[in-house]
């Protein structure tokens, strides 16, 4: 470990904390959406469905650039957290994680959705014929049914977010221990020609990711056992 | 009379020999340019398909980046760099053939913000404080983030400087953070800002040359090059005064 620096190792905090942060907003986002996307019949569900897969399409530095813009004092949403006293979210933690959570949304809400369209509307109706309230139905019910669902979606929104580069590089600005997150740094190594760093940070965040995705996925084997 | 008469037409046919000799051997050279020098690189690169024929293909990118990818074998044949240490490298490594390696370009830096009046003509802004974010390239990454770092340091505000540093992976990068206004002001190349010999846009302080060392950018062949011959003419026409002229009204100094 002596070959990691103090900024290396703030590095991998910063990482770990913004990936966690992100996965759990992303969570409390894209279950609500999900459900809706899964059993609304307006029309408009269409053009919700195509603006959430939207970031798969932009090149993460373009996306970062839009969300720079946006962000920014002179953007929309700049403004408004400005007018809130809050500043403006580009070159902050808190900035990369909204970048996060826009960027891994897709990757969130679209597993989750086809959990609870393949669970189907069956069960549910069981369960009201059993007098269950709506809020039973989707607690003891839905929810249940779409376990291996959320589970890939926590996969993926927190393997995403560690993985993330583009985005973060544009709006972070790269300020150690604020916004110099893992994939960042390994990057500076790398351009700046520190291989050895690189090797060592990289050779650890692959280890890292394999360990953390292979509990995860044999945790998963069970559950999704369980669920059937 | 006639004779010379006769000898200007003699003359006008071979060179219109020439250049149809010249325009069936057209040759293609594939550039790899630091992204400074984009702008400037696309006049030049217009002049010189115009009087020689050959076509160029310019790809754009960080300097640090493209001498990785020359390593690994990307297909260049000339390399346009933001300092004069990587093409240096490259000659040691027999990457670039030795002898062809040259300065085109002094850069120069800037302190710009995208707010017309916020930078006075002394760079005096510094010391007022009156922002949060400064925004450089990395120093370790960008020859122009070395400049700005030098030019910090030796005004003594590098370390109470850190709190507002933001910075950006190339100058490209950099330049959007105070295009943007992200990033009230901070040190760019002047070739982004300069267009047609002026300044349009904000309010800048071109940084005095005694404040960080001379940005040298070298050009140098490659030793891949499929179309050396090409590849040679083009350099040569990068120091010729044509080109120098070009870079003077992006507000490059040519050595």
């Amino acid at each position: 470990m002596s070959a990691l620096a103090s900024s290396d190792v703030q590095a991998v905090w910063l990482t770990l904390k913004l990936a966690s942060l992100a996965t759990l907003l992303l969570l409390a986002i894209a279950t609500p959406l999900a459900w809706w996307l899964a059993h609304s019949r307006r029309w408009y569900k269409g053009i919700v469905s195509a603006v959430v897969a939207l970031p798969l399409v932009l090149p993460p530095t373009v996306l970062g650039f839009y969300l720079l813009l946006l962000l920014g004092p002179k953007g929309a949403v700049g403004e408004i957290t400005q007018a809130l006293k809050l500043g403006t979210l580009p070159f902050t933690f808190a900035g990369l994680v909204v970048g996060s959570v826009l960027f891994s949304l897709p990757f969130a809400v679209q597993p989750i959705q086809n959990a609870f369209e393949s669970a189907g509307r069956r069960p549910l109706e069981a369960a009201a014929t059993l007098r269950a309230s709506a809020w039973d139905r989707f607690l003891s019910v839905a929810l249940p049914l779409a376990r291996p669902g959320f589970l890939t979606a926590t996969i993926l929104a927190f393997a995403h977010t560690v993985g993330e580069f583009g985005v973060v590089l544009m709006l972070g600005g790269n300020i150690p221990g604020e916004t110099q997150v893992l994939s960042v740094a390994i990057y500076g190594h790398v351009e700046a020609m520190e291989y050895d760093a690189a090797h060592w940070l990289a050779g650890g965040m692959v280890l890292f990711s394999f360990v953390v995705l292979l509990g995860l996925y044999l945790a998963g084997g069970r559950s999704w056992k369980m669920a059937r | 009379m006639i004779i010379s008469a006769l000898r200007g037409k003699a003359a006008a046919a071979l060179v219109m020999f020439g250049l149809m000799a010249s325009s069936v051997s057209a040759g293609e050279v594939r550039a790899a340019v630091a992204s400074n020098f984009s702008a400037p690189m696309e006049r030049i690169v217009a002049l010189f398909q115009q009087e020689s024929g050959h076509t160029v293909k310019v790809s754009l990118g960080s300097s640090g980046k493209f001498y990785s990818q020359i390593r690994g074998g990307a297909p260049f044949d000339v390399f346009l760099a933001a300092d004069e240490a990587l093409p240096k490298r490259l000659e040691q490594e027999g990457l670039a053939v030795s002898g062809s390696r040259f300065v085109y370009a002094l850069g120069k830096l800037v302190l710009w913000s995208a707010q017309p009046g916020f930078v006075d003509a002394k760079g005096a802004v510094l010391y007022r404080g009156s922002y949060n974010r400064l925004a450089i390239a990395d120093p370790r990454l960008a020859p122009y983030g070395m400049a700005a770092k030098e030019t910090l340091e030796k005004l003594t505000m590098w370390n109470a400087m850190q709190e507002k540093l933001v910075k950006g992976e190339n100058i490209t990068q950099t330049y959007q953070f105070i295009a943007t206004e992200n990033a009230e002001l901070g040190f760019i190349a002047l070739s982004q800002i300069m267009r047609g010999g002026k300044v349009t846009e904000g309010s800048w302080w071109v940084v005095p040359e005694e404040l960080h060392k001379p940005i040298r950018q070298a050009a140098v062949l490659l030793s891949g090059a499929k179309d050396p011959a090409a590849s040679r003419a083009f350099l040569a026409f990068l120091r010729s005064e044509k080109a120098a002229e070009v870079m003077r009204s992006f507000g490059y100094e040519v050595p």
